[in-house]
């Protein structure tokens, strides 16, 4: 029975062993590694069609891996600066951006590859059935006919929640968001930990949610993703946004340092860049493509918000007041 | 046994201890406990993460104690499915069962402490069954039955025979029921709301979202010496309370009135307790435009869901890879959880600190062992980053401790003397322990495979932190149909979840009905 039991053992190794071959890292000299963020679709979308092109024309085979959320990307990106998990990686944020700079994680200048914004998304089926107009701006969410109605998310664990977090400091200023947010917890915002949560269990606007608020923190192209993703199909959206309460998410690429094929990594980013990639962003990944020359799809020109002035802030900015602004921001609405 | 205690040791060192080992060395500077210490709120964390620890344990302790009786001890109709039904929630990832709780609960119980206790003794009532229900089985009726023919009442028979015998699988269960409650990480993060983060919440938020991996090492290794000392402590309560069995005991029918009566009204109450939240969950993927549909289900089989329009997520490919994972983790933790067993059996003494050891995983924060992989198994030939098989090893390093803690009781209650008889009988040493150990682990062995597989094909939080090439799991899947803006997505997000259940409860079936005709078999041939 011992001896059985270490057959097993050896049979599993050996299972284990022979496996490793199908790894994608294995040796072909034109292969090279994309890693990305958990969203990014790895197989069957025309993103992935686009990039299939890319290698027929080419020879240049892109494996595609997938390291996490953004931030845990970043995260893993800094800790193996110099001696990257792949050659090009897409999909870093302004948000984050300052530490992958700061840690060289990329060989030379990261390009914009797409962007989004973060803005509070209304139930419109909700404020007509009582007779409310949505508000208009950030000052309006702390108005005695909005209170109880928005839910957000927590800024210290979900990125569209940082986002309007420093939306309403772009608004404020530096010195008076802590009062704002003073005041929208007096008039009954609700705080959960995810967009999942806060979009589909409490917000009422989404398709088949049980939520019952009609405000929530959520993205420019929602409203689009309703209409897409309906069933039966529709052709008007039940939600809109606010277009001033937006904040503006952009996303880079780059190669990263320390890769083996840096010529092949370069053409692969010079890629991302161009139409053939960047037209399909928009129903895959439900981002604004960053190249400008690039149609938009017409769900997307209908019912999508690009605000005219969302806010920002720079990445440094952003890298140097994070921590502080959550630490001081769950003091003053979870504490 | 020294030798067999090499591979779990090995497997223990590799894939554990040295990632970690290398990540605290990478990343702690001087300042670094200082600082993480003096952190605002990690009191407040730290004193969430124990009082919903304790009282959990102690409900699921409660709650659990009649379904584990009844499964235990009797046979009747529809046993096998209660089974399953009770096992399946402890398998399912918990982005998957915190939805259902959520569209469960009352409102105003959202983002409370409440609603994450309901799901953790929700989650957590399997581990009792399944622990102090393989020691119960094997606890012989003779015994109770002498002590009710000296007249004790039933309630002093639990007291004072029962309770006593069952006690160090009781510690076992509180045990790991109170690890999986102390470290718990979906459940908190989806009904706790933003106000309530257990110290395993803390830990991610930090190396994953605020870059601070040294602040989250630090709360690691903190979280390690809490549940370290505590696993410790409560081993050596259950070495203590061993006790050595003669023949084992064998389940069967409710004769008296009373017992047919508790069993029908446990069993209903168990599978109501068990089967509604389920039920809400599968009913959500037919859930449509406000109507009743199949749509999220006829797409199932590919990832476009408008012509032209796809997610890139596949359902059905992904149950594959899932499957294949499991396969092999079950294979592994079954290898190394068995020899394991063994030599903390056999050692007695030094055992106690291997069985610490494989718990110690369970304990440690999946995101600092991800981390820790990347940065130790990065040189080639060893570059092992985005290796498929990483994740069922993750897998297995999860599910391996349950192998242990299921076979061990067992392997414990084997009174030397029937070796010793086997041996003076002349059967040599290897037919000896053939012929007393082997078949009586068997049973629990077949079903801990089952019961590993089952954990692979629902592993969420070791997984979303290891780089990934090809394929996501069924639960990456789950969580990423269910992460996306639409309704298409989230209804095939919830059939998925469905499927994945329907699965976990076959296999769980499967295991436990191959235990079972073992079981049989033994019967006959004694």
């Amino acid at each position: 029975m011992k001896k059985a039991l270490l057959a097993g053992l050896a049979a599993g190794l050996l299972l284990v062993a022979c496996g490793s071959d199908e790894s994608p890292s294995s040796a072909t000299p034109a292969a090279i590694t994309l890693v990305t963020y958990d969203s990014f679709p790895t197989k069957d979308t025309p993103l992935n069609t686009a990039l299939s092109a890319f290698t027929a024309d080419t020879g240049v085979v892109v494996n595609i891996v997938t390291a996490g959320d953004t931030g845990t990307m970043v995260t893993k990106a800094v800790l193996t600066s110099g001696n990257p998990e792949g050659d090009v990686m897409w999909g870093v944020d302004n948000t984050l951006l300052s530490a992958a700079i700061d840690e060289k994680v990329f060989d030379g200048e990261p390009s914009e590859v797409d962007f989004g914004d973060v803005c509070v998304n209304y139930d419109i089926g909700w404020f007509t059935d009582h007779g409310v107009q949505p508000p208009t701006t950030m000052d309006d969410l702390l108005l005695p006919e909005y209170k109880d109605l928005l839910v957000v998310e927590n800024p210290a664990t979900s990125s569209p929640g940082l986002a309007f977090l420093m939306a309403t400091i772009a608004h404020t200023g530096e010195d008076a968001w802590q009062q704002y947010w003073t005041d929208l917890r007096a008039n009954g915002v609700e705080v959960v930990d995810s967009w999942d949560s806060a979009y589909y269990e409490r917000f009422s606007g989404a398709a088949g949610s049980a939520g019952e608020k009609p405000l929530v923190v959520s993205y420019g192209s929602s409203p689009p993703a309703e209409v897409v993703f309906a069933d039966p199909p529709r052709d008007d959206a039940p939600t809109g946004v606010v277009g001033s309460t937006c904040f503006r998410q952009i996303e880079y690429a780059g190669v990263l340092r320390g890769t083996e094929h840096p010529d092949e990594a370069a053409q692969l980013l010079a890629f991302l860049l161009s139409e053939p990639f960047q037209k399909e962003l928009p129903l895959t990944l439900f981002v604004y493509p960053a190249n400008p020359s690039v149609a938009l799809p017409e769900v997307f020109t209908k019912f999508a918000v690009v605000p005219t002035n969302p806010f920002t802030f720079d990445p440094a900015t952003i890298a140097a007041n994070r921590q502080q602004w959550q630490d001081q921001w769950t003091e003053i609405v979870l504490r | 046994m020294p030798a067999l205690a090499a591979a779990p040791v090995a497997g223990l060192a590799v894939f554990y201890v040295w990632p970690l080992a290398t990540l605290l060395t990478r990343v702690l500077e001087p300042g670094s406990v200082s600082d993480a210490l003096s952190a605002p709120g990690l009191s407040h964390v730290l004193w969430f993460t124990l009082w919903q620890a304790l009282v959990s344990t102690a409900l699921t302790m409660a709650i659990g104690f009649a379904p584990a009786y009844l499964l235990a001890r009797f046979r009747f109709r529809g046993r096998g499915a209660l089974l399953a039904m009770v096992t399946v929630p402890f398998m399912l990832p918990t982005v998957v069962v915190g939805a259902a709780f959520l569209a469960l609960l009352p409102n105003s119980w959202h983002g409370t402490a409440r609603a994450v206790i309901v799901a953790h003794v929700f989650f957590n009532i399997a581990v009792v069954v399944r622990l102090v229900g393989a020691m119960w089985a094997v606890l012989p009726t003779d015994l109770t039955a002498a002590a009710r023919t000296l007249g004790a009442k039933p309630a002093q028979v639990l007291r004072f025979v029962v309770l006593p015998l069952l006690r160090s699988a009781l510690w076992a269960a509180a045990t790991v029921v109170f690890l999986f409650t102390f470290t718990s990480f979906g459940a908190v993060k989806l009904l706790g709301g933003a106000a309530n983060p257990t110290l395993e919440v803390e830990i991610a938020r930090r190396a994953t979202q605020l870059g601070d991996v040294d602040g989250a090492a630090v709360l690691s290794l903190l979280q390690l010496l809490i549940l370290g000392a505590v696993v410790w402590w409560s081993s050596r309560w259950q070495r203590r309370a061993t006790v050595h069995l003669g023949a084992g005991g064998v389940a069967r029918t409710a004769r008296a009135r009373h017992e047919r009566r508790f069993v029908a009204f446990a069993g209903a109450l168990t599978a109501l307790v068990m089967v509604v939240p389920l039920v809400v969950l599968t009913s959500r993927s037919f859930r449509l435009g406000g109507g009743w549909s199949l749509n999220a289900w006829r797409m199932l089989g590919s990832s476009e869901v408008r012509p032209g329009i796809s997610l890139g997520v596949d359902p059905l490919a992904s149950l594959l890879t899932s499957l294949k994972f499991a396969v092999v983790a079950a294979l592994v933790s079954v290898v190394i959880g068995g020899l394991a067993a063994l030599a903390i059996a056999a050692a007695r003494r030094h055992g106690s600190l291997l069985d610490v050891g494989l718990m110690l995983p369970l304990g440690t924060s999946a995101v600092t062992i991800g981390l820790g992989m990347l940065i130790t198994f990065d040189t080639a030939p060893f570059d092992w980053r985005a290796r498929w098989w990483l994740i069922p090893l993750g897998h297995a390093l999860v599910a391996t401790p349950f192998v242990v803690r299921a076979l061990l009781p067992v392997l414990r209650s084997i009174p030397v003397d029937q070796r010793a008889a086997a041996a003076t009988l002349g059967a040599s040493p290897l037919r000896a322990w053939l012929a007393v150990d082997v078949r009586r682990v068997l049973r629990p062995l077949t079903a801990s495979a089952g019961l590993a597989a089952a954990i692979s094909l629902g592993e969420f939080g070791a997984t979303t932190f290891l780089t990934r090439a090809g394929r996501e799991t069924v639960p990456i899947a789950i969580s990423r149909l269910l992460g996306r803006a639409g309704e298409i997505p989230r209804a095939q997000g919830f059939a998925l979840a469905t499927i994945l259940l329907v699965a976990t409860g076959l296999i769980i079936g499967v295991a436990s009905g191959a235990a079972r005709a073992d079981g049989g078999a033994r019967a006959g041939g004694e």
